[in-house]
């Protein structure tokens, strides 16, 4: 079978590859931690809709992956370092809390992503149009977990706190800039953060005050240096495709 | 029967008849308090079956080795959580609650399909998974769509539309297989070795051992005995393996021209009591995995009631 691509054309047709892989990859990493519940849910109602999140989260990957080259090859056979996810995607599911609060932080910018890239013309319009009512009840979904966690019980309101807290650091990075994305994610700090802020108080919780990035955190993913957890998870994905080269399945 | 009530007799003959002329009986009809128990079980284990047989298969979703293999494994195991749903809320039409039917899986005093209690050892366990257990579960739930409750009855209808969905997915999963490198073709061989028996159990003990049949069927829940279906199943499988360029475990299996049905070997009747009794392979595992998940969850639940308490006047019920 095909090698794994060395390098990413810097555009393939008229779609920036850059910018297809970086969208491509976040959604297919976040889709495969939130399998990772399936059997696991606290409550059944939960079992359908994680999983289905991570369909849907599935289905926008294997777009525009696609839109780059082979879905597969380009799933399989790259290593961590070939990968553009934002960290944020690849942490452990950690407790429920921790899933919402990943969830939360990350369709909500994704919402506001997607909402600028349909309103535009560019490559990304036709799909982003259509993600945009999927991303749409992540967050609305991501959202209500927030306020019933937040404003629960007190151990769930610890939890819920302690998750914020604990992911703050890697949401900084949604905001560097993707090479060859015709919208400009920095702009969509200030709307991103006063949605974030307001869940967060409607929830009764304290919006973090730690920094939006570790040491080296922001923009790292996007340049394809990863936390310590990604390695593993890719190595569980990729095992049995690798196993056999050149099989089809 | 005894008269609890002066008017017992006739509410049951008002039963009888009803079921006699393949009326549906439905939540609010008075019913035998052994039809009702009965049906309660059975409900319960199937759906019960639904949410653990989602583990077996949910093992192999964080390594499926396509994309477009993942999505459909993915879209099975969501659909398994749904039927669970519709499962329970059919058995609640019974005056039972979920809760208290979770509660008895966790604790033994209910069981669930004795297959999800063996292990998926490979890839191609996914496609034996989809072909034979789920073929052999449509089997058994095609009938139960005429089945006397109509609840019970109704949900199956959805559900047997899903699960042959999922079955002729599986079969095309295998077939890749089989005709693909001379490793995949072994993997689906050596997998449908290992489901092939057990994939018989599940239409339970023989006819003669069977405790329940005879009830089920008088009352129509049931409508074909064990034996029948298990050979019903034998016989749609044999010529699927032959196009599937597999063979079947069972050196015994042939076409009986007599009998017009395909004869087939002993099945082991010790494994299929050791595995109900709690000694399969996985017995142990499927359950812990299953009072695991929910004890870890208990807060998350514990905190969705509380936030429903605190707002309840200031909005409706929160989606979940």
């Amino acid at each position: 079978m095909k090698q794994a691509p060395a390098h990413v054309p810097a555009t393939a047709g008229a779609v920036p590859a850059a910018a297809a892989l970086a969208l491509g990859d976040d959604a297919l990493v976040l889709s495969h931690r939130l399998a990772e519940w399936a059997g696991n849910a606290p409550v059944l109602e939960e079992e359908v809709a994680l999983t289905n999140i991570a369909l849907d989260l599935l289905g926008q990957a294997r777009f525009l992956l696609s839109l780059v080259g082979d879905e597969d090859e380009l799933a399989y056979l790259r290593e961590e370092r070939a990968f553009r996810n934002v960290q944020l995607v690849e942490q452990p599911n950690g407790d429920f809390a921790h899933t919402i609060a990943r969830q939360l932080f990350f369709s909500t910018y994704q919402e506001l992503l997607f909402g600028r890239l349909a309103a535009g013309d560019g490559p990304f319009a036709p799909l982003a149009g259509k993600a945009v009512k999927e991303v749409t009840y992540h967050r609305d979904h991501a959202e209500h977990w927030t306020l019933r966690l937040g404003d629960g019980t007190e151990e769930s309101h610890r939890r819920m706190q302690t998750a914020l807290d604990a992911l703050w650091r890697y949401t900084g990075e949604l905001f560097e800039p993707v090479e060859g994305l015709e919208v400009d994610v920095t702009a969509l700090r200030d709307a991103w953060l006063t949605l974030i802020t307001k869940t967060v108080r409607q929830a009764t919780l304290e919006l973090p005050t730690g920094p939006q990035a570790g040491a080296w955190t922001a923009g790292a993913g996007r340049q394809g240096l990863h936390t310590e957890p990604f390695g593993r998870m890719i190595a569980e994905m990729q095992h049995l495709h690798r196993s056999h080269p050149g099989a089809s399945w | 029967m005894t008269t609890m009530a002066p008017d017992t007799e006739s509410y049951e003959a008002v039963f009888d008849a009803a079921v006699a002329a393949d009326e549906r009986i439905e939540p609010r009809d008075w019913m035998p308090d052994a039809y009702r128990a009965s049906l309660v079980r059975q409900i319960a284990q199937h759906a019960h079956s639904e949410i653990i047989g989602m583990q077996p298969e949910a093992n192999w979703i964080t390594r499926a080795p396509s994309l477009r293999r993942k999505a459909i494994l993915m879209a099975k195991v969501q659909d398994e959580a749904g039927h669970g749903l519709y499962l329970y809320s059919a058995a609640e039409t019974l005056g039972t609650g979920r809760d208290e039917l979770l509660d008895k899986l966790h604790s033994g005093r209910q069981k669930y399909s004795s297959i999800f209690n063996y292990p998926t050892l490979t890839w191609a366990d996914v496609g034996a998974i989809g072909w034979l257990v789920d073929g052999a579960a449509i089997t058994n739930q095609v009938p139960l769509c005429r089945c006397s409750y109509g609840p019970y009855a109704r949900a199956m209808v959805r559900v047997c539309k899903e699960e042959s969905f999922h079955q002729r997915q599986g079969y095309e999963l295998l077939l890749t297989l089989s005709r693909g490198t001379e490793a995949q073709h072994a993997m689906a061989q050596d997998a449908v070795d290992r489901w092939w028996w057990p994939s018989l159990m599940m239409f339970g003990p023989p006819d003669d051992e069977s405790a329940h049949s005879a009830q089920s069927m008088a009352w129509k829940i049931k409508r074909h005995s064990n034996d029948e279906l298990r050979q019903r199943f034998v016989d749609i499988c044999v010529p699927q393996a032959e196009s599937l360029g597999l063979t079947l475990p069972d050196p015994d299996l042939r076409w009986n021209e007599e009998r017009g049905h395909h004869d087939f070997g002993p099945i082991d009747w010790a494994e299929f009591h050791a595995v109900l009794r709690g000694n399969g392979p996985c017995n142990d595992q499927r359950i812990n995995r299953r009072r695991q998940a929910h004890e870890d969850g208990a807060w998350v639940r514990e905190a969705a009631a509380a936030y429903a308490g605190k707002h309840r006047d200031t909005q409706g019920e929160a989606r979940a």
